[in-house]
């Protein structure tokens, strides 16, 4: 569905995208995770063709963007980082008005609107201002209006940035409900947790350059340990230089936590006794700890 | 700024951008005209019949059909230029309309054109309001070479919106605009005849008007209100084209770099 092949983008001195290469498959769900900075958003506007790369190709079903970037985009939908929807427009004129940017007809959006509401979940609120909605609602009907010239692959850019636990939850049955409906997704998120939930694949960025790329349980069974204890209290220094390394694979200290990865967590457990002042957290290793693993704690803003 | 510089390619496809912003106006319409018309109907009776009163003839003709002439090239002057500076820049930066319509197959020629044109639209309005007082009190020398002042209008506000397209797209906000009016349009509206005729100023500043694109225009519309011909025409419409088609131009390449970078 999606091929890009060796895709470099320079802004002055920094290079922001350096010869990337990705390929995603029709119907699958695929996560770009990155920390902030590291090409996440660059990439997806190269791949919009809103931009022009310095060198690599990108093609969209057999189009080339971006030299044929306005054919490419009636099959691409978008939910960009930050709302734009229309403040001057009610909900079901944004979706009107969003559908003649793509030369639909008024019957023919007209016609779409009542699914889409529903979709959003929005069809007691058609008529109410835009300045009426919550956060939630607002990112559900741009996910909608992504959706008015029924394309086959959507571009979300961190779509549940800022929503609460709820809103979240009703986005990603959004996402499964097209997932399941055929549509290829292309997810942009530094929530590990929203990845591993939606994608089929993920590729990790740093740096502008592809660190590594597979499905969210092979990351997590190829490079870390099966489970980590956090440990954190009065007197961890001492018990790190007593015990970590022998009940440890591999650890590391963070600010006031340790964190001790491992295939035998019981035996971590059992030097903890010892220490009745030391708190620990015991859980399986997840996509986050392969995400720090791979791309460092240093802050990137 | 130069690698951004190419040639427009224009399409059909502004008229959704027009119409987006047709269908925004038409729910505030009758106090958006008021509140655009207001100023400029004040100004042209108060001046024309108060300071009219004391003056016994200007640039050859009665003070108020003078006034006239200029206020039609003036307010719509300053209806493309708040339309293209205000109100685009509000869709622009502010509401983020425009992102939201790239990520469509439209690309920013089409945007920007769109935003041109709709501001012509706003020119035409406010110049038809100017011209029924026009014909309301009488002030035309021959009611049928008025009508030629509509497509003089529609290139006003192109000029102009030509023009303030290229401030909008090299504005960090709003208070920035203030220099554009202090700096270019104030001085224009002194220079170019709206008030007194271009002759009362020195020969230095009347070299200098002769350049400004208000001036082509009131020296197509004032005879139009007269009742004569005006002389020169081909100059004066190539003049307000030029101006509104290369800030169209320059526009499009700064607003390129602004939002794609």
């Amino acid at each position: 569905m999606l091929n890009v092949r060796g895709l470099c983008k320079t802004y002055g001195d920094t290079e922001v995208v350096r010869s990337l290469d990705l390929q995603v498959r029709r119907g699958e769900c695929f996560g770009l995770l990155g920390p902030n900075g590291a090409g996440k958003t660059t990439t997806l506007r190269l791949l919009l063709g809103l931009i022009e790369p310095d060198s690599g190709s990108i093609e969209l079903a057999g189009i080339p963007i971006p030299q044929r970037a306005r054919e490419a985009r009636m099959k691409i939908g978008v939910v960009p980082q930050m709302d734009n929807l229309d403040p001057d427009f009610s909900v079901r004129e944004n979706l009107l008005a969003y559908g003649r940017y793509f030369g639909m007809s008024r019957a023919a959006v007209t016609a779409r609107v009542p699914d889409l509401l529903e979709f959003a979940g929005l069809a007691s609120k058609a008529d109410a201002p835009i300045a009426q909605l919550s956060g939630g609602m607002k990112r559900r009907l741009t996910l909608a209006r992504a959706l008015v010239h029924d394309p086959d692959i959507l571009f979300l850019d961190e779509p549940t940035t800022g929503l609460d636990p709820q809103a979240r939850h009703l986005i990603w049955q959004g996402l499964r409900r097209l997932i399941a409906a055929g549509k290829t997704i292309v997810l942009t998120t530094h929530f590990m947790d929203e990845a591993e939930r939606l994608a089929d694949r993920l590729a990790i960025l740093d740096h502008g350059r592809l660190v590594v790329e597979g499905a969210p349980r092979a990351l997590i069974e190829s490079h870390i340990e099966p489970a980590v204890v956090e440990v954190f209290g009065e007197g961890l220094a001492d018990w790190t230089e007593r015990h970590a390394a022998a009940v440890c694979l591999r650890f590391e200290t963070v600010g006031e936590t340790l964190f001790c990865y491992t295939d035998t967590p019981e035996r971590v457990i059992a030097a903890l006794q010892s220490a009745p002042a030391l708190r620990y957290i015991h859980r399986p290793s997840n996509l986050e700890d392969v995400f720090l693993k791979l791309t460092g704690r240093d802050l990137r803003d | 700024m130069i690698k951004h510089l190419r040639l427009p390619q224009l399409s059909w496809r502004f008229i959704p951008v027009w119409q987006r912003n047709y269908l925004v106006w038409k729910k505030l319409a009758i106090p958006s005209i008021l509140g655009n018309l207001a100023d400029p109907m004040l100004y042209m009776l108060g001046l024309g019949y108060g300071l009219g009163s004391l003056l016994p003839e200007v640039g050859g003709m009665p003070y108020l059909p003078f006034l006239a002439a200029g206020t039609v090239a003036y307010s719509t002057m300053n209806a493309a230029t708040f339309e293209v500076l205000y109100s685009s820049f509000s869709r622009m930066h502010v509401q983020r309309t425009w992102d939201a319509i790239l990520n469509a197959p439209m690309t920013l020629d089409d945007v920007l054109f769109g935003e041109l044109i709709w501001a012509v639209s706003k020119s035409l309005l406010s110049g038809l309001a100017i011209l029924a007082v026009i014909w309301g009190l009488g002030l035309y020398g021959n009611f049928w070479l008025t009508l030629a002042i509509i497509p003089v209008v529609a290139l006003v506000g192109f000029c102009f919106g030509g023009m303030g397209l290229v401030m909008n797209a090299v504005s960090p906000s709003y208070d920035f605009f203030l220099y554009y009016f202090t700096l270019v349009i104030t001085p224009m509206v002194l220079l170019c005849g709206v008030f007194f005729p271009v002759s009362q100023l020195p020969p230095l500043l009347q070299a200098v008007s002769a350049w400004l694109p208000l001036t082509h225009a009131i020296d197509l519309a004032r005879p139009l209100v007269v009742g004569a011909v005006p002389d020169a025409i081909g100059l004066h419409v190539f003049a307000l084209l030029a101006y509104g088609g290369f800030g169209y131009v320059i526009a499009l390449a700064l607003t390129r770099r602004r939002l794609l970078k």
